[in-house]
């Protein structure tokens, strides 16, 4: 072990500054994209006629590659922080949006129906019939989006927003692979820490009515579209 | 920086190029991972299980982990397109045959067929939709992956991205951007339509 102790006197301090601002975007970026794309998830469900044309547009911006997303905004947005930022927050936006308005159109309509008949209002079939029975489809999507997000700060880097792709980035440079792996490792952990807590936050948020049925099996393919 | 008309379109071949091999090296895998560990629900949840934390790992730190072991150039890309080819391609493969209506298996049985016979000719077909949805996503990731394949050395649009972004080039920039978005979004688009065409001959 005495390998680790040693790379961690030597990176240790390196990696923790890093950290830092790595954080910080994937932390800000996921809270702007939950606080824009619930509440628009739940809208679009209201409107269905326009809603598949915005689903459709969303999923098609979201095979766009983030590095190709960084450069394509680059010469409106600028360089730093603030333009990381943006360009991160939009495409947090895109799982969540689309795991939510899925996720909410496929309830059961027979459920909303009985609950109608009970003399629920709108509001309380949201609050107490929809978004509980689609919650862990709305946290998978958070999960997509926070752990594409640990991927995409990588990038950022490149753009002079510091983070962890500074490591990984000047490590390829100098043919530095001490270096190189001061950042991969982390980052990578990072990505599977995050991973593994919005899955168990998945398995919390579960109706229990719900949990019998295998809900890892929500539509794979419909969820998963792309990852850099 | 040459940005020539001719120039970006063979960027583009060579960017479509590897991204093609590299999801048809992990999709053989996935598919015959999926075909071999199908009668065992537990292997197979090993499996995905192994693969998807395979897909979590950000692109450029598989990437850079893949560099140590195997140098720079093309081949370390398609070595890291076909990691992150084999979840799609091997969940799906799963999911479709596991789909399959057992009373078309019955059918097959009834007629004499033999188990490679009803692999082939019942299971493979009513399975290929899902197939085909797999190798979509994963075809879609690698392209998206091909674009830092630039920072291992790697050919495709993602040189001139990167030349535009250190130099603050903007024209090359958005001379790799552009079409490096336009493949995929084109490949989504007309990848999609087909697996409709097929699903509707199919069902």
């Amino acid at each position: 072990m005495s390998w680790l102790t040693d790379f961690w006197n030597s990176y240790g301090s390196l990696i923790l500054q890093a950290l830092g601002p790595h954080l910080f975007m994937v932390g800000v970026a996921l809270l702007l994209g939950i606080v824009v794309a619930v509440p628009l998830g739940i809208l679009l469900t209201r409107f269905p006629r326009q809603a598949s044309p915005v689903i459709g547009v969303v999923s098609v911006f979201q095979t766009i590659p983030s590095l190709v997303f960084f450069a394509l905004l680059l010469p409106w947005l600028g360089i730093g922080l603030t333009p990381a930022l943006t360009v991160l927050s939009l495409y947090s936006l895109l799982p969540i949006l689309r795991n939510t308005y899925i996720g909410v159109r496929s309830v059961d309509p027979s459920l909303i129906d009985a609950a109608r008949g009970q003399g629920m209002t709108e509001w309380e079939i949201l609050t107490m019939v929809e978004l509980p029975l689609t919650a862990p489809v709305i946290v998978t999507g958070i999960r997509l989006s926070a752990v594409y997000l640990v991927s995409w700060a990588t990038l950022a880097s490149l753009i002079g927003a510091g983070g962890l792709g500074d490591l990984i980035f000047s490590g390829i440079d100098s043919y530095d692979s001490s270096l190189l792996l001061a950042g991969a490792i982390p980052t990578a952990l990072l990505a599977l820490i995050i991973g593994y807590l919005f899955g168990l936050l998945r398995r919390v948020v579960t109706p229990r009515g719900l949990k019998a049925e295998l809900i890892t099996r929500v539509p794979q393919a419909e969820v998963m579209t792309r990852w850099t | 920086m040459d940005l020539s008309p001719g120039n970006i379109a063979l960027l583009t071949f060579q960017h479509l190029y590897l991204s093609i091999i590299g999801t048809l090296v992990g999709g053989v895998v996935g598919f015959l991972l999926a075909v071999w560990l199908r009668p065992h629900p537990r292997w197979i949840a090993l499996a995905i299980g192994l693969a998807e934390v395979v897909q979590t790992i950000p692109g450029i730190a598989l990437l850079a982990f893949l560099l140590l072991a195997f140098g720079l150039g093309d081949t370390t890309l398609v070595i890291g397109l076909g990691l992150y080819a084999i979840l799609p391609v091997l969940y799906n493969t799963y999911e479709g045959l596991e789909n399959v209506d057992p009373v078309y298996l019955g059918i097959g049985k009834g007629m004499g067929m033999t188990k490679g016979q009803i692999f082939r000719q019942i299971e493979i077909p009513l399975a290929f939709p899902l197939i085909l949805a797999g190798l979509r996503n994963a075809l879609v990731i690698s392209i998206g992956v091909t674009t830092i394949g630039v920072f291992i050395h790697a050919d495709g649009l993602g040189t001139l991205i990167y030349t535009g972004l250190r130099q603050v080039y903007v024209q090359a920039m958005l001379a790799g951007a552009i079409p490096a978005a336009l493949l995929a979004v084109l490949v989504e688009v007309v990848l999609t339509l087909l697996e409709r065409r097929i699903s509707k001959n199919v069902s």
